[in-house]
């Protein structure tokens, strides 16, 4: 059987640029939130995976 | 001679008649494609040349021909293998995947009817050589029906209520009624499912189609069919499109959300329906006195 990765971060996209400073994944800051949004969206394009909101200003991007 | 030669013929003829009529070119348009239909033919002559030589070899004290049968097994398991891994292979091109159970269902029945091929043509030829070739040929149309009759399965309809249901948001909480599917970050994309998608709820009739719907390769089969059906918003790049079958932990409840081409509520609570119920998700604790007894 063929073991691949599924369901994993690949990055995450964040206006709070001073409470997340997390290593392990790609972060992006981002200015507002028109240009979160739009870095998730491009990401997530990119890397044909879903945007998921924390709901806490952090979008997370995810392969599944 | 001519009479082992007669009876032979038919047996041959008429289970390649029952493999032919078992194959269902209907929307699955599978496997109708002109190759694999002659593949399965071929199979579906081999089987039939199988079951017809038994009875006059028989007859003639052959007894050891009717080691062929044990042949024709191994054979047939290397159609379910070839469908399998054919399938699987296959899988990866598919925006909405048909999932392993859904294959190992599909896989299990190509193999399966060449079983039954065997048993119309071994029938044909019981007759044909007992009786006359006009007897054999009835007696095999009769054990057609007989397959035909058996080979026929459930569908969701037999043990779920499909009704449409509203799609809604709670903040970037995907919803069907109070199902919850996913959480989408995108607002593009909110807006997209608040405009063209489509929910579904399919409530069990009983305690056999909760546990049938909890099965994830059931449901992977109805998001597959019904995306097949009715068509699917939704490229390599847009996962969020993917259509989902999420189920209600407290009722057995299950929801389906996808967004069509075709938006056409109707037409997709039918394609829900006729999505037959898998062999490997077919189960009915209700037949056990412990699920009856549960069930209240």
């Amino acid at each position: 059987m063929e073991i691949t990765i599924a369901k994993v971060i690949l990055a995450a996209v964040t206006t709070k640029k001073n409470q997340h400073l997390v290593a392990g994944i790609p972060v992006f800051y981002a200015e507002t939130d028109e240009e979160m949004i739009k870095m998730a969206t491009i990401l997530s394009r990119v890397l044909e995976a879903v945007a998921h909101d924390m709901e806490n200003g952090v979008y997370i991007i995810v392969k599944h | 001679m001519e009479k082992d030669i007669l009876t032979i013929i038919c047996g041959v003829a008429m289970g390649t008649v029952a493999r032919y009529w078992m194959m269902r070119r209907d929307f699955r348009q599978y496997p109708s494609y002109p190759h694999a239909t002659v593949t399965h033919l071929a199979l579906g002559f081999v089987a039939a040349t199988l079951g017809a030589v038994a009875i006059p070899a028989i007859a003639a004290k052959e007894y050891t021909a009717v080691t062929f049968l044990a042949l024709a097994a191994t054979q047939f398991r290397d159609v379910r293998n070839m469908e399998r891994e054919m399938l699987s292979a296959l899988e990866q091109s598919k925006l909405v995947s048909r999932g392993p159970d859904f294959i190992e269902g599909i896989a299990r029945t190509f193999e399966a009817r060449n079983y039954l091929v065997v048993f119309v043509s071994l029938t044909t030829s019981l007759f044909a050589f007992i009786f006359s070739p006009l007897a054999g040929i009835l007696a095999g149309v009769f054990a057609m029906l007989l397959v035909r009759r058996f080979m026929r399965g459930y569908l969701v309809r037999d043990v779920a209520k499909v009704r449409p249901a509203k799609v809604h948001f709670n903040g970037p909480n995907l919803f069907v009624e109070d199902i919850h599917i996913m959480n989408i970050a995108l607002p593009e994309i909110k807006k997209i499912y608040e405009e063209r998608g489509r929910g579904v709820i399919i409530e069990p009739l009983n305690d056999n189609g909760r546990e049938i719907l909890a099965n994830v390769g059931q449901r992977q089969a109805i998001a597959h069919d019904t995306a097949m059906l009715l068509g699917v918003h939704r490229d390599v790049d847009t996962a969020e499109f993917t259509p989902l079958v999420r189920r209600k932990l407290d009722t057995g409840r299950v929801g389906l959300v996808i967004v069509p081409i075709e938006p056409d509520i109707e037409c997709i609570v039918e394609a829900v329906k006729n999505v037959p119920v898998l062999e490997s998700a077919f189960v009915k604790p209700l037949q056990a006195k412990v699920g009856r007894s549960a069930a209240d």
